[in-house]
């Protein structure tokens, strides 16, 4: 009986959210521009609190808050905004409306 | 003298002990950072000025740090104070919040000569916000707000020196130690000491061209660091003690002193300052701080014109703890928290106690929105409660909206309310046989009540490339609407200075266009045109501000050659302004009523050996232009048509100066 409440507490324990948790992804873009639309993306979804790109790193480092949305919640967000990420790629479609200047390399 | 002796042997202890230079110099890659920095993004408008910019001029202290720089007019010092008075908008820096380091420093009695208070080397950097200006640092700025920077221990190079001798004998030294104790405490002595030391009088009406004068300014900062944890810590003490002779040439405090055999004034004052700032900054949400600032400072003057006497102690306290975080996301940022202020007055005019104690206490929120591409707004709010103010609000917005690549757009409001130390503010008036009348008596300070006025403002700016170099042009235009402003009127009569409360309009009108490009490689340019429309009902009438030229052109080139493998670089720079007719006193038929239009040249020229060592010469007002008439009644200075307090243009002629700086890196 005590084992199973331990089993139970530390189960729990585990799923515990983290409300200021941080991220890195790599995100495909290319100028400021690409940075000002991937930052706008990554802060359009609920419960993220900072999101800062990086040109030349690629990446893009996050606060989020783990019971608010997911990593996946927002990779979507800026993938649907024309941007590939590590693990959600944006539609041809959402490519193309990219501006000029914002047309990346994609990697297939 | 005993002061001089004091700084010596600071001086020579401390470059004992800092005789020890790393030898292991790290070589840093610094890219060119611009000496003025304008934003594109910030909603204020603000210009950083680095301590770059500071070495283009003579620059002793901060009231002359701005001469290169066209958003604040620097005035001429007088031949009685000796301080460079500013003006931002039109407006003189009682209208301006002057703060270091966030907390407000040049305020109550020390209003007159404060800025002189503050070493040019001792600057990291200056921030000049035009307008209303945020609400965080209290509700006394009107026309708008500088903040100073000094160098901080954790960053500062171990071992600085300066030394400056000019023309007009006035000799500065500055150095810098600093030490890093261990990897989160670092600490730093900044020491200052001037002299003028001989007397001069260009244009032989008797009278001294600026006064004698010695000050010694000790500042010992401690930081402590912890960017693991999240810590920042500051503890600053500092000492000052300035003391300035003026009047005739032959005037000798310990024979002339209140006889009507000599005219003559002296001046000192004695500070202790001591402030801390403790800011802590969450580890898991780097966009949440808290900070919590406290000032404590004694200003000590005693001072005597003639045979006027003045005295202020200031008593003051400064307390406030501010809280930055989000709402949301990043795009929605607020700073809420409060303010405690206490002022002690002793202050004494011609023996008549008009000593008072003041105190407040304030609440503010001030909210941030950035869409993070091309608008942010800050919306602003402040309620104060203070004993003779009352209780009242502070509103306060400021918008940006970028239209296009490069250019913005600015758009700012608010409102301020300010108690006028008409004495401490108008202390050059004492060097005059002017009587003092004040015409109200109703009002809680001096009988007069507070001042309050709304400041609206509208700017453009746009950046471009003008044949292939880096230039930006701009224009703005603010407007201050005084619903009760403490009229100053010099105008009534030659022989007194009525104090009263407004009646009827006062306003301030500034537009100001600006163009900056770099004509060639390492060659820049700035250029300004400003234009002031002040004016004030006065008892006689409406006029214009006085000593306030309604036209204004600056401008300044600098050339750099290109640094050398060891550091060897040229620098030149030279600035002009052209300063329009201003409205005079009434002066009894003495001046005109409108003075004539000038123009005052500055050069400079640095040599920098190594980046460790340099040497510069210059020269102030180059084209020798000199006020006709310097100081009124100046043969018959115990008579009733005397005033030394009524300068438009320099006194003091042509000005050499030459200085050397070291660093051990």
């Amino acid at each position: 009986m005590l084992l199973m409440l331990m089993i139970g507490f530390s189960t729990l324990a585990q799923e515990k959210k983290n409300k200021n948790a941080k991220y890195g992804v790599e995100v495909n873009g290319n100028c400021e521009m690409c940075q000002k639309r991937i930052q706008k993306a990554a802060m359009s979804v609920a419960g993220v609190k900072t999101a800062s790109w990086n040109v030349a790193s690629q990446e893009l480092s996050l606060i989020l808050n783990e019971e608010k949305c997911s990593m996946l919640d927002v990779e979507k967000a800026v993938a649907k905004a024309g941007h590939d990420t590590k693990n959600v790629k944006a539609t041809d479609e959402e490519y193309d409306s990219l501006h000029g200047c914002c047309r990346y390399e994609r990697v297939k | 003298m005993k002061n001089t002796f004091l700084y010596f042997l600071v001086f020579l202890s401390y470059t004992v002990s800092a005789q020890i230079p790393d030898t292991l110099q790290t070589v840093k890659v610094e890219a060119k950072r611009a000496k003025i920095q304008k934003s594109l993004i910030k909603a204020t408008n603000t210009t950083v000025l680095s301590s770059k910019e500071l070495l283009k001029a003579a620059c002793c202290n901060l009231a002359e740090s701005f001469e290169t720089n066209p958003s604040i007019d620097v005035n001429f010092s007088d031949a009685l104070t000796g301080t460079k008075q500013i003006k931002m908008l039109g407006l003189t820096s009682p209208y301006l919040l002057i703060a270091e380091e966030n907390i407000p420093s040049v305020r109550g009695a020390s209003q007159a000569f404060g800025l002189s208070f503050t070493p040019g080397t001792w600057v990291e950097s200056i921030q000049i916000t035009k307008g209303a200006g945020s609400v965080i640092n209290g509700f006394e700025s009107i026309s708008g707000q500088i903040n100073t920077e000094l160098l901080k221990p954790a960053n500062d190079i171990p071992f600085f020196l300066n030394v400056y001798g000019s023309s007009d004998a006035r000799f500065e030294l500055n150095t810098h130690f600093t030490k890093k104790l261990d990897s989160l405490w670092s600490t730093s002595l900044l020491v200052h000491g001037n002299a003028r030391l001989a007397k001069n009088d260009m244009n032989e009406d008797g009278f001294l061209d600026n006064p004698l004068g010695n000050q010694i300014n000790i500042l010992n900062r401690w930081q402590y660091t912890n960017p693991e944890k999240g810590w920042v810590t500051f503890f600053n003490l500092r000492y000052l003690n300035d003391q300035k002779q003026t009047g005739e040439v032959a005037f000798e405090p310990d024979q002339h002193k209140f006889s009507t055999t000599y005219w003559g004034s002296e001046i000192n004052t004695e500070r202790f300052d001591f402030s801390s700032k403790i800011g802590y900054v969450w580890k898991d949400m780097p966009f949440q701080s808290i900070g919590f600032q406290n000032a404590f400072t004694s200003h000590n003057q005693q001072s005597y014109f003639g045979l006027r006497t003045y005295d202020i102690k200031q008593k003051s306290g400064y307390s406030n703890l501010i809280f930055n975080s989000i709402i949301n996301n990043t795009m929605h940022k607020f700073s809420t928290g409060l303010n405690f202020t206490f002022d002690e007055y002793q202050e004494k005019v011609n023996a008549i106690d008009v000593s008072r104690k003041d105190n407040s206490l304030g609440t503010f929120f001030e909210y941030t929105f950035d869409n993070t591409d091309n608008f942010s707004l800050i919306l602003g709010g402040r309620a104060d409660y203070h004993n003779r103010l009352g209780f009242f609000l502070t509103p306060r917005l400021h918008a940006r909206y970028n239209p296009w690549q490069d250019g913005v757009l600015r758009f700012s409001a608010g409102r301020g309310k300010r108690s006028a130390n008409i004495f401490a503010e108008n202390q050059q008036l004492f060097g005059s046989s002017r009587t003092f009348n004040i015409l109200d008596t109703n009002g809680k300070i001096y009988g007069l009540d507070p001042e309050i006025a709304w400041n609206y403002g509208v700017g453009f700016l746009q950046k471009f490339q003008l044949f292939g170099m880096k230039s930006d042009a701009s224009v703005d235009f603010y407007r201050t609407d005084f619903q009760n402003q403490v009229i100053i009127d010099v105008y009534q009569g030659s022989n007194q200075v009525d104090f009263y409360n407004l009646k009827g309009k006062s306003f301030a009108n500034s537009l100001q266009v600006e163009f900056n490009t770099e004509i060639i490689k390492h060659l820049n340019f700035r250029s300004a045109y400003k234009f002031y429309d002040i004016q004030s009902d006065y008892n006689m009438g409406r006029f214009q501000r006085q000593l306030q030229a309604k036209h204004r052109f600056f401008t300044n080139l600098e050339f750099e050659t290109h640094i050398k493998e060891k550091g060897q670089q040229w620098r030149f720079d030279y600035t002009l302004n052209w300063i329009g007719k201003q409205q005079l006193p009434n002066s009894g038929g003495e001046l005109p009523a409108m003075s004539p239009s000038f123009v005052v040249m500055n050069s400079q020229v640095t040599r920098t050996f190594s980046p460790v060592f340099e040497i510069y010469v210059g020269a102030e007002n180059l084209g020798n232009y000199k006020q006709s008439k310097a100081i009124i009644g100046a043969d018959n200075p115990f008579g009733t048509n005397f005033d030394s307090s009524i300068i438009y243009a320099p006194v003091f002629g042509k000005m050499f100066y030459a200085g050397l700086r070291y660093k051990i890196k």
